[in-house]
């Protein structure tokens, strides 16, 4: 019911929006909530487990009854907090956990059975049989369980991650933020005031109360028009603080689009990471419930969302509306309706010495026993002095005292401490390093204390920031006090909720205890107490003075659960935006890929390359007719092939000979200017790391190259010896890949074609600067083909000419561009290895190289590839493998000794690389196959439980195709 | 978290690669399996002071010996791997001396 | 953006190399020395590139490396253009003085950032200049929607 003349909504801008199937109106400003309960509306959702009829309960994030699914147009999402979704035209939600309607339920027969469904009910009942569990129990507990349900299509909207900088980090807009933000400001700090609220100003704008003789939401209007005109101050409305990260970082969301009309020019939501010099918490209090029977009724919710929706909507929630409560605050909610002409039925107050003065029934030394109401609240019991009283009432706005909301301080791994007088935790200082508590989150009520303690606090941030701050002067304000009798449960025989978003009564709470999980830790997994997505902010309170009173404990040696991030929800979109499809990794492109795919080169993703997979020609219908014809192009003619993204590290000074010696098995220093050398890496622990081809261009000055996969990590590695085991040597490293477009010319046909463009005549294994044209190139004679093959280095500008070129007079010669595909085939022909086979767990030993571990010097890994284990008949070593039949061999399977049982025991190796060799017209595979070099002639039988293989192979040497090099030396 | 760099000031953890514990500094020599086996895998597991080596990948390419203290976070102190080398040849020596005084006892 | 050629100066060549520099100087950490339409930018530890003129004689003094091919240079200037770095590179820009220099990430790719009068200029590696066009090209428009709000 909307009360004229109240509320900071606009009522010129009237908005229509769905819930449920039925169109509503309400007004510019309000929430789904507040509209709703504007309306009438007063069942918005179904409980988890026993699918209760349930309404609103507050007024803010830690909703825990009103969850709706925002529906757009191909998207839904689901567990939305009614109390935090504003309205917008076209808005359309839908309440979730009900069917087929939320006013008939079918799973609401869940809560006639509740007797059988306590907490431990699942564990305890649907152990037994066994294999119904995945059959039967699951799908049906997940069909009946839950909360909303997605749309099941890829989330399609944009979603935006930011960093942001500043001085002090000011987090919640209440009085206390406020002052805090104003005195840090006026100081000249980069300040940031986050609040999760579309409007900032906090209780200053649910509140009656005046601060210098003016309605206090005028004040807060008035102080963040002078914070938003300054330039220093960054003000971020709708944005959560969601948790406290080393150093200082705060993660925050903020919710850009989802407030609005369809925008997909908009992100829905952004992920802050804000890393502040200081920062003040002033994330206010939270009003708790009192636990008792069946006080989960629609229309039961906190005084204080009652004096919000009044106040800041204009909505009364009830016509006849009770307050039921253990302290002060609550009383100005009826003291707020009564002046706004709403009918207060009674205010029953647990204090039997409670003050009489309000023009309503007032029951002193009362507790609310009873209520009814299937769909909505009809009326309570009230045991006052002995005697039941029924009170017809549509609202009850219940407080059982307020929680400071210390989350935030706990992030870091501090534990709040118990302060009896508010009967509530509180936070203690330096709990996060640079982080100061101020107003109702440290424990101060009234008005008047939180903008003192936010001045206070954020002056005490200014000085530990090195800055100056004169107090600024605070406006006069509500200075009361704040008295309770803590009141967690009123014990009775009917069912009295804790956590109503996942249906946790007393009752689950003493049975954990009785049943022995009496640690909280223990009661909270055993009951799903605060698991739920309000994360127990209405209720964790109340079950630990249950279970502290179960346990015959104190509140405070019970202790609290961990108070984890994110403070509220974050949906994993906003954590990863940017990262869908595309966005996942940079893309990096050869100077060739233009001319490769309009060849028709499907590409391959190599890291975060794309390589031309091979290049199909006119009547070629599947890539092994382009790959064979590429394979035997190269055997026979010649073949061009972009190996630009092999790493290149450029390596000077005086020391760079040595540096290689230490670093590569074998050794550089002999190596000739003009000459280049193959080498292998090996890890710290004596693995093989990487290899790769090194030139000598000058005396102090070589050009190393990497594997394309280990490119990022042979430079860390490089750095990393340098700098720690070398830090005197003069040598000096930099990465060149991106400057080279680099190709290969490879086949009998290489030499003729490279005559053409060049007259430089080199011996295999040498390199030289040429002149190709009027650029300065680098030709290096090294074959990873087999066939006799050159490599050609161009600045990276002239790559895709160079390319096309090369292309061009190879096709003149019977040749033509070969990829991926082709460039396997021709290595795993040659027995040549890729990370395919130096995988990690391979030593130069596994694969046939320990003689390139030079005896005479040393080099990183030496002395732990010598371990005993890492050597000897007892490895797998890698050898060649060729199909008895004319099967196909397949990567990955494992193999067997013919005749003994396939099982891990008797695993005798597995195979790394395979192909269809066109050069030899059959399978081929590399393999590691324990003892294998000596077993060259023997069968093996290869297993691959995947793809269903099973056959005999013979082991052979791991070079097939010209095992004297004849063809590689030319 | 965030990692004073020596030389760029500082930073996002983001821009740091991590390795691993300041044993990897102490290079064994030949095969002294037991120093081999400090390097690679005997680690402390400190509540409390703890130092170990970052990479400035996304930075200065510096890499980084870092001290900080498990329980807290706090980080204490960032040095450089190449201005801290001298002291480290100083402790490659003195850990080489330990198994030959346990071989002789 | 012309040349650039990485200078890195060998072991005790640093004075025999300011000689050879100047009137550049080696630049400090996060800096840039300049000479006219010459600039000596720091890119990392012991290490800078001089962008924009042919290195001169300096090989003994310190390893010379063409980098002229292997870096995209993008421009972003406007009043808007920290607010869309804010989006990708997870450096405190307002640290950064104009005619400075860092080195840091734009999304998952390593960069060269230099803050001019109006804006900065970007330096990634030549392969990922589409990704980073088109990362910069989204941060842009998402901040122009929340314009129009």
């Amino acid at each position: 019911m909307r009360i004229e003349g109240k509320g900071l909504i606009d009522r010129a801008v009237p908005v229509r929006f769905r819930f449920d199937g039925v169109d509503y109106q309400g007004f510019k400003g309000d929430t789904l909530a507040s509209a709703l309960l504007a309306n009438g509306v007063k069942l918005v959702g179904r409980s988890f487990k026993y699918h209760r009829p349930r309404g609103v309960l507050t007024a803010g994030s830690e909703e825990p009854n009103a969850l709706v699914e925002i529906i757009e147009d191909r998207q839904q999402t689901p567990n939305v907090r009614a109390t935090v979704q504003e309205i917008f035209d076209g808005l359309e939600a839908k309440s979730q956990n009900r069917w087929p309607s939320l006013g008939f339920d079918v799973l609401a027969v869940n809560d006639l059975a509740a007797p059988f469904l306590s907490a431990g009910f699942y564990y305890k009942t649907f152990m037994w049989p066994r294999a119904l569990w995945e059959r039967l129990y699951e799908p049906v507990i997940r069909r009946a369980a839950g909360l909303g349900s997605l749309s099941g299509r890829h989330d399609e909207a944009d979603y935006e991650k930011a960093y942001a900088f500043c001085d002090l980090l000011v987090i919640g807009a209440g009085p206390a933020g406020l002052a805090a933000a104003l005195q840090a400001a006026r100081a000249g700090a980069d300040v940031i005031l986050a609040d999760e609220h579309p409007v900032m100003g906090g209780r200053l704008l649910a509140d009656t109360g005046a601060m210098d003789g003016k309605p206090a939401a005028d004040w807060a209007a008035a102080a963040l028009a002078e914070l938003g005109a300054m330039p220093n101050v960054r003000l971020m409305p709708r944005t959560t603080v969601t948790g406290v990260y080393d150093g200082g970082t705060y993660g925050a969301l903020e919710r850009v689009g989802l407030h609005l009309p369809a925008r997909p020019d908009l992100p829905r939501e952004c992920f802050w990471r804000i890393v502040a010099g200081q920062a003040v918490l002033a994330a206010g209090a939270q009003e708790r419930m009192i636990a008792f029977a069946d006080n989960d009724r629609p229309g039961i919710m906190t005084a204080s969302a009652i004096r919000t929706y009044l106040n800041r909507y204009g909505v009364a929630p009830g016509k006849r509306i009770t307050i039921f409560a253990n302290n002060d605050s609550a009383r100005q909610t009826a003291r707020d309706l009564m002046a706004a002409g709403v009918e207060v039925a009674a205010i029953i107050d647990v204090r039997a010495d409670a003050p009489v003065a309000e023009d309503c029934p007032v029951y002193a030394g009362a507790v609310v026993v009873g209520t009814k109401g299937r769909k909505a609240l009809r009326s309570i019991t009230v045991l006052h002095r002995g005697a039941e009283i029924e009170v017809e009432t549509d609202c009850l706005g219940v407080s059982g005292g307020w929680n400071p909301l210390v989350h935030l301080t706990c992030h870091m791994n501090g534990r709040p401490v118990w302060d009896a007088g508010i009967a509530a935790f509180l936070p203690k200082p330096g709990m996060v390093p640079g982080m100061r508590v101020a107003g109702a989150a440290a424990g101060e009520f009234s008005t008047a204390g939180c903008l003192a303690s936010g001045s206070a606090m954020a002056r005490e941030a200014m000085k530990a920031l090195g800055r100056k701050a004169a107090p600024i002067t605070l406006p006069t304000a509500e200075d009361g006090s704040y008295e309770l009798l803590p009141l967690w449960e009123v014990k009775g025989k009917r069912r009295a909720w804790l956590d109503f978003a996942n249906d946790v009564t007393i009752k689950d709470v003493r049975l954990s205890a009785q049943e022995n999980f009496a640690s909280v830790e223990h009661m909270k997994r055993y009951t799903t107490q605060g698991m739920a997505p309000d994360q127990g902010k209405n209720s964790n309170m109340g079950a630990l003075a249950v279970l502290a009173d179960a346990t015959g404990r104190g509140i405070p040696e019970t202790g609290t659960t961990t108070f984890r991030p994110p403070f509220s929800p974050v949906s994993i979109a906003a954590m990863g935006a940017g990262g869908r499809a595309e966005g996942f990794a940079p893309q990096r492109f050869l100077t060739s890929h233009t001319a490769s795919v309009e060849r028709g080169a499907p590409m391959i993703e190599a890291g975060m390359w794309y390589r031309p997979s091979y290049f199909p020609r006119p009547g070629e219908s599947t890539w092994r007719e382009a790959c064979d014809r590429e394979v035997a192009m190269v055997r026979s003619a010649v073949g061009v092939a972009d190996v630009s993204t092999l790493g290149k590290i450029d390596i000077q000074g005086k020391d760079a000979a040595r540096f290689l010696d230490l670093v590569y098995t074998n050794t550089f220093s002999t190596l000739p200017v003009g000459r280049v050398r193959y080498g292998l890496m090996l890890r710290a622990d004596g693995h093989v790391l990487d290899d790769g081809t090194t030139a000598r261009l000058g005396d102090t000055h070589f050009l190393m190259t990497t594997t394309t996969a280990a490119a990022g990590l042979v430079m860390r590695h490089l750095e990393f010896v340098a700098q720690a085991y070398c830090a005197d040597w003069d040598v000096r490293i930099i990465s060149v890949t991106e400057n080279w477009a680099q190709f290969a010319v490879a086949g009998p046909k290489a030499k003729p074609l490279l005559d053409t463009i060049t007259t430089v005549d080199l011996p295999f294994m040498g390199c030289a600067p040429v002149q190709v044209g009027q650029v300065a190139a680098r030709l290096f004679r090294i074959s990873f083909s087999g066939e006799q093959g050159y490599e050609i280095a161009v600045p990276a500008r002239y790559g895709e000419a160079l390319f096309r070129d090369l292309l061009a007079r190879a096709e003149t010669l019977g040749g033509g561009a070969y990829g991926m595909e082709a460039l396997n085939v021709l290595r795993i022909e040659k027995g040549f290895i890729t990370h395919a086979e130096i995988h990690g767990r391979t030593t130069a030993f596994d694969i046939g190289m320990e003689k390139m571990v030079s005896a005479k010097k040393d080099c990183i890994g030496k002395g732990a590839a010598a371990r005993p284990g890492l050597v000897g008949p007892q490895r797998d070593q890698l050898v060649g493998l060729r199909p008895v039949t004319d099967a196909a061999l397949s990567a990955g399977a494992h193999l067997f000794n013919p005749g003994e049982e396939v099982c891990r025991a008797n695993d005798q190796g597995y195979v790394t690389s395979v192909c269809y060799s066109p050069t030899l017209g059959g399978s081929l595979g590399l393999a590691f196959l324990r003892n294998g070099r000596a077993r060259h002639g023997e069968m093996v039988r290869l297993v691959d439980h995947l793809r269903k293989i099973d056959l005999l192979c013979e082991v052979c040497d791991p070079v097939f195709h010209d095992k004297e090099g004849v063809k590689l030396r030319g | 978290m965030r990692i004073t760099c020596p030389l760029c000031g500082p930073r996002d953890r983001r821009e740091f690669y991590y390795y691993g514990s300041e044993d990897y500094l102490t290079r064994p020599e030949g095969e002294d399996w037991d120093a081999i086996d400090a390097h690679l895998h005997l680690r402390d597991n400190p509540a409390g002071r703890t130092r170990d080596l970052w990479y400035h990948e996304m930075g200065c390419a510096s890499w980084v010996l870092i001290t900080r203290d498990t329980v807290s976070h706090q980080i204490s102190d960032v040095v450089l791997v190449g201005d801290a080398a001298a002291g480290i040849s100083a402790k490659m020596k003195s850990k080489a001396k330990a198994p030959a005084k346990g071989g002789a006892q | 953006m012309g040349p650039v050629t990485s200078v890195a100066p060998f072991a005790g060549q640093d004075g025999a190399l300011a000689a050879a520099l100047a009137p550049l100087a080696f630049p400090a950490p996060n800096s840039i020395s300049s000479d006219g339409a010459a600039r000596l930018v720091w890119t990392a530890r012991g290490q800078a590139f001089l962008i924009g003129a042919a290195p001169g004689d300096w090989g003994q003094f310190a390893a010379l490396t063409d980098q002229s091919d292997g870096w995209a240079c993008l421009t972003l200037s406007g009043s808007g253009a920290a607010e869309v770095l804010s989006r990708l590179v997870p450096l405190d820009l307002r640290a950064m003085a104009v005619g400075s220099g860092a080195r840091s990430s734009l999304g998952h790719m390593a960069m060269i950032l230099i803050r001019g009068a109006d804006g900065f200029e970007i330096m990634v590696f030549r392969s990922m200049a589409r990704t980073a066009w088109h990362e910069l090209e989204a941060a842009m428009k998402m901040r122009a929607a929340r314009q129009v709000c």
